[in-house]
């Protein structure tokens, strides 16, 4: 099977290990995977912000850089949404492009989603002893609808502690560019989120965004916080070699 | 206390700098801990009393269908609605006033109250009321005006706007309210909810009696009867509406649905996405004033259906569902922005994610009130909250958008956005940028993080740390990761073909 990573522009510049554990991960189980070298970005910080035009340039580039893939798998619910969810909008009165734009949503797969409904896995065979708790993303839990996945991934890792995050629903508080437009907002949200993280007591916390875990690490490294951050992908691959 | 500072702001419709005093409500708002508190504390409740009574109710999904499909196709045939609603009114010997902008309404209200020679008005809750600042213009001609919801009573003694569609004074603890009735009543109190609700009730009780007109908003209007529909916990929607002698409606023109069978669908969502009920204790539904034979309801009765913007979203693709609108607050409750600040720091009477759309829409104003826009992380909480599913966080963005359309957004940020999509949109280009990223980070950087950027990226390290860039992205490291995997056979048994269904093993 051939698989296309989506490595986004955030992981790529910002969390290159993650992407390297989610192609170690396919690989094990047998995936091709390559990386077309054309991709940046899906357009998400120009979009949220209400520069559609700036976005449709940016959507363009990333779905001719996945043209010939079979299927594209990506370490973000965000991204993912912002593709599933927006581009036929964008493309609206392009039906060329909204077409194109179609044949990227039909093969595109945040990674959870992809390991458990097309490769068919909920058991990597990892074992994580650690006490560990999940934020769910907002874009990949509501946008996306990806909540049963990363459940039953982690739920088949040995030796781990899960604990439940207290208001596991709230938004952390990034947004994008709202982190920094309205800071004071997003403060607030931040601080609350990473309370109820050390409330937990969790050594570690576990998610599919880097987008949140930046935020909320962000936090807990500036309170001094012993809390480790990884993308559900890192912990699985760490915990089958474990 | 802070607080004053920020209902000051909210109540003087002079203020409009919905927008530019956004940052300095949102700043009073953290400041004010008490304020804090009594919101997350009573949106909790609600809101997992919502979810209680969802869940109870068989298949919420499609009851939020069911909701989404009436209110759409009401709105979309508003005028033949409208219509029907307005004659049957008539018919059953009540008055339609239809105004466009609010000085119409108040106007009209004017006259009705002149002609009654009204000194004192009693009123249920009305954010419409509320929306066209009737109080200050009644205040100004001399009508005392006295709010009989519990909620609004506290406020209309702290002189406060609503900071909630349904709790209005959501933001204040017993013990403000006690103090409150403590300089009312010149003597002390518990801080009790039943003292208290027990003082504000035989406090109003006379007044009901002695209103020269009731007043009161409008839940929902049934077209095929000319009814209307109001709903509370505490029965004030029916005193108002049966026991002063002149009863006046003031409502948004959407607020209407077809029929019965469609109003049982609606109230049922109302009750339980606002606070987890089935039904409210009160539903009043009246149709016409009293006739003859009638043992109580008012002698006249007026109708004010108010535009003010409204009709300017029918028709508009991406907003008219706003209208689709119940006025439940269950967006509110979730939203995790709202939770932080509270209603006044929205600078209007409607607050959390649907008063950030509902406000610039109505108020037509983009370049100030559009800034609620940006009051949100758009992560999509008020949307699966919404009992008709209208797609808040779509609407805010596309607000965003027609900011950015009007050129009222900043120019740096309008170059930041051409540089992105010139650099993002060409892998050479964003290959060239992130390098020299890579090196202009440096003197930002100690222990491996930004701690303290320069704006706009401050907004970020005020309250948190940037990680630094590191010397190699994923795409530089991609020859090294292929060359590694080249070297190893798949760990996993069997290729990816064969893996399917491998979560058995
Ligand atoms: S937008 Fe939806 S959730 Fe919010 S008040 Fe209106 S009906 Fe209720």
């Amino acid at each position: 099977m051939k698989v296309s990573l989506f490595i986004t522009c955030l992981a790529d510049q910002l969390y290159p290990e993650v992407g390297e554990s989610v192609v170690r991960l396919l690989h094990d189980y047998g995936c091709e995977v390559d990386f077309p070298e054309l991709q940046t970005c899906c357009g998400q910080p120009a979009f949220n912000s209400g520069y559609q035009d700036e976005a449709r340039e940016v959507a363009r580039n990333l779905i001719r850089a996945f043209e010939h893939s079979d299927y594209v798998v990506s370490p973000s619910g965000s991204c993912t949404g912002m593709v599933h969810h927006y581009y036929p909008y964008l493309f609206e009165n392009e039906p060329e492009w909204k077409s194109k734009a179609e044949a990227l949503i039909d093969k595109m797969y945040e990674f959870s989603q992809f390991i458990v409904r097309v490769l068919g896995v909920t058991d990597v065979g990892a074992a994580f002893p650690h006490k560990v708790t999940y934020h769910p993303s907002c874009h990949a839990s509501r946008l996306l609808g990806v909540t049963e996945e990363p459940a039953e991934l982690l739920g088949a890792v040995k030796g781990m502690e899960f604990v439940e995050l207290p208001r596991k629903q709230d938004c952390c508080g990034f947004g994008g560019t709202f982190a920094v437009k309205m800071a004071d907002m997003s403060e607030a949200m931040v601080c609350e989120k990473a309370a109820c993280v050390c409330e937990t007591g969790a050594e570690v916390l576990v998610g599919t965004d880097m987008g949140c875990l930046m935020n909320i690490g962000g936090r807990l490294n500036k309170e001094g916080r012993p809390v480790k951050v990884m993308h559900l992908a890192q912990l699985l691959e760490e915990g089958r070699r474990a | 206390m802070a607080e004053g500072a920020v209902a000051g702001a909210a109540h003087d419709p002079a203020a409009a700098a919905i927008g530019s005093g956004l940052k300095k409500r949102t700043k009073e708002a953290l400041a004010n801990d008490f304020l804090r508190k009594a919101v997350a504390f009573t949106t909790d409740k609600l809101r997992s009393g919502k979810l209680n009574a969802t869940d109870e109710f068989g298949d919420w999904e499609a009851w939020r269908e069911r909701g989404r499909a009436i209110r759409q196709h009401t709105v979309s045939h508003l005028d033949y609605y409208l219509g029907q609603f307005a004659d049957n009114v008539a018919a059953n010997g009540g008055s339609v006033y239809f105004c466009e902008g609010a000085d119409d309404a108040v106007r009209v209200f004017m006259e009705i109250a002149r002609r009654k020679q009204a000194k004192l008005v009693a009123k249920g809750k009305s954010m419409v009321s509320e929306e066209i600042h009737l109080n200050h213009h009644l205040e100004e001609d001399g009508i005392e005006a006295i709010e009989t919801d519990l909620g609004e009573y506290i406020l209309q003694l702290a002189k406060e706007t609503p900071s909630h569609l349904i709790i209005p004074a959501i933001h204040k603890n017993k013990r403000q309210i006690a103090d409150l009735f403590e300089e009312d009543a010149g003597r002390p109190f518990e801080p009790d909810t039943k003292t208290l609700a027990a003082y504000a009730k035989q406090k109003l009780r006379n007044y009901f009696l002695e209103a020269d007109i009731g007043l009161t908003g409008c839940n929902f209007g049934v077209a095929e009867s000319g009814s209307i529909t109001l709903v509370s916990n505490e029965g004030n929607g029916r005193m108002v509406s049966t026991l002063p002698k002149t009863h006046v409606v003031v409502m948004g023109m959407e607020r209407l649905v077809p029929t019965f069978e469609d109003l049982e669908v609606v109230l049922n969502l109302l009750a339980r996405s606002a606070t987890g009920q089935k039904l409210t204790t009160y539903t009043s539904i009246v149709t016409g004033p009293r006739r003859e034979g009638d043992l109580d309801g008012p002698e006249e009765l007026h109708v004010i259906i108010l535009d003010n913007g409204r009709s300017a979203q029918l028709g508009d693709p991406i907003f008219q569902d706003v209208l689709n609108c119940i006025r439940c607050a269950a967006c509110l409750n979730v939203c995790p922005v709202y939770r932080q600040v509270g209603g006044h720091t929205y600078g209007s009477v409607y607050s959390g994610p649907i008063g950030a759309v509902l406000t610039p829409l109505l108020q037509q104003d983009m370049k100030e009130a559009g800034t609620l826009a940006y009051a949100s992380s758009l992560c999509g909480a008020c949307y699966e909250a919404c009992p008709v599913k209208i797609p808040l966080h779509d609407m805010l963005v596309q607000l965003r958008h027609r900011k950015v359309k009007m050129k009222l957004t900043a120019l740096p940020e309008r170059v930041a956005f051409k540089m992105y999509q010139t650099m993002f949109g060409n892998v050479t280009l964003y290959k060239l940028a992130t390098k020299s990223a890579y090196y202009l980070q440096k003197p930002l950087v100690r222990n491996g993080f930004i701690k303290a950027g320069p704006p706009p990226l401050s907004g970020w390290t005020q309250s948190r740390f940037m990680p630094m860039l590191p010397k190699q992205s994923f795409r530089d490291k991609w020859a090294k990761l292929q060359a590694e995997l080249a070297a190893k056979k798949p760990a996993a048994s069997g290729g990816a073909d064969e893996a399917k269904g491998g979560g058995a093993k």
